[in-house]
């Protein structure tokens, strides 16, 4: 739930990085902490047990630049990997603006990334939130192992697109990022799909990480636009 | 079935009555500084002694904090919970909500008692929801009708992220 606060003239939208435990989303937004200037980012905040696997949630805001005067403000959130923690991973999503799945592309992770992606979608329709019709991005991390699965196969199990309906968007949208591919195409059988946009990651390295954030804020602002 | 969260924004009219019932409030029960905090965690305002801590973190934890209470009232069987209080030895604080989506904090010391931020909490808290269901009112009401500031600036979005 994006506020605008006319009186100190700030736009503030909520982003969560949601995903299979282990799978780097706390990294994203250390990595996004450590190298943002000190003066555009708060203080990051981490609710985590003592091996550091996040209880209920990480948090930094950080500002990402003035449109027509008005400073934008991202709260970036992670929610806990662990299903034992599905009761405060919802709570983190009450009023998001915009969605990050960090999935992990090694592949005996396949399975767990699959169950976070459909617990994803269980609890934003608990909130009555649809989720293809909202800013959302994929994050495929950890790119550099060896046992990484080929991005296609990411994509046909994590976001093989979904039914385009109104056809005033039925026309072939490219992936910005990715030549050659399209966000919004239609299928052999003639139905329309839209997909999510995707981003490679090594959020150790930081690798993607930047793109990936700009990716869904930028969603999120034309959203509110 | 809304699609997303819905947005709200408030006018510095509102920031204004906001501000003037809470420095009343804050005088009447000499508490040092009281804040609004909605329920996605956002600061909405400060009055009073300027906290000297990160207000951004602390509102976000406020939102936690209800949020997780809210959950447990339900375990025990009660709606929620509409206040909340933290004891401290020295600095204490007390959680209200506010018409459903925002939470008032207040912080206090030991110049004053709980006892007496309670009874004139009691009139700001309503005084605050007739403002804020106002607000929400209006927004519900002009959702999609008014220009939204961000309209027509897809060109700069791009820019900002080139």
């Amino acid at each position: 739930m994006s506020m605008i606060n006319y009186a100190s003239r700030e736009i503030n939208c909520k982003i969560v990085y949601y995903g299979p435990g282990l799978g780097g989303k706390t990294t994203n937004l250390e990595h996004v902490y450590g190298k943002v200037a000190p003066d555009t980012r708060g203080k990051l905040i981490s609710l985590a047990t003592e091996t550091e696997r996040t209880l209920f949630f990480d948090f930094l805001p950080v500002d990402l630049g003035t449109i027509r005067g008005f400073k934008t403000r991202f709260h970036l959130y992670t929610v806990p990997g662990q299903v034992y923690y599905n009761a405060s991973r919802k709570l983190i999503l009450k009023g998001v603006d915009g969605i990050v799945f960090v999935g992990d592309s090694q592949l005996e992770r396949m399975e767990a990334n699959q169950e976070a992606m459909q617990n994803l979608y269980d609890n934003m329709a608990e909130y009555g939130y649809d989720l293809t019709k909202m800013p959302f991005v994929i994050q495929y991390n950890k790119r550099d192992l060896p046992n990484a699965s080929p991005i296609r196969d990411l994509q046909a199990a994590l976001n093989p697109g979904w039914e385009v309906t109104e056809s005033s968007r039925m026309r072939v949208t490219p992936d910005a990022y990715h030549a050659g591919e399209n966000l919004i195409e239609q299928l052999p059988t003639g139905e329309w799909i839209e997909r999510a946009q995707y981003f490679e990651a090594v959020a150790v390295s930081g690798d993607g990480v930047f793109d990936t954030l700009k990716g869904v804020s930028k969603l999120v602002l034309k959203s509110l636009a | 079935m809304p699609v997303r969260a819905a947005s709200w924004s408030f006018t510095e009219d509102d920031f204004r009555a906001i501000t003037t019932a809470l420095e009343r409030f804050l005088t009447d029960c000499n508490a040092r500084c009281a804040l609004l905090v909605d329920r996605t965690g956002q600061l909405v305002a400060t009055v009073g002694e300027r906290p000297n801590f990160d207000p951004t973190a602390f509102a976000t934890l406020t939102a936690a904090d209800f949020s997780a209470n809210d959950q447990l009232a339900k375990l025990i069987g009660e709606n929620d919970f509409s206040s909340l209080f933290h004891q401290g030895e020295k600095e204490s604080m007390y959680l209200a909500d506010i018409a459903r989506r925002v939470i008032l904090v207040v912080l206090f010391d030991n110049r004053t008692t709980l006892g007496l931020v309670r009874l004139k909490m009691r009139p700001t808290v309503l005084q605050l929801t007739e403002l804020f269901e106002q607000v929400f009112t209006r927004a519900a009401r002009d959702a999609g009708s008014t220009p939204n500031v961000l309209a027509g600036a897809d060109d700069e979005i791009d820019k900002l992220f080139q």
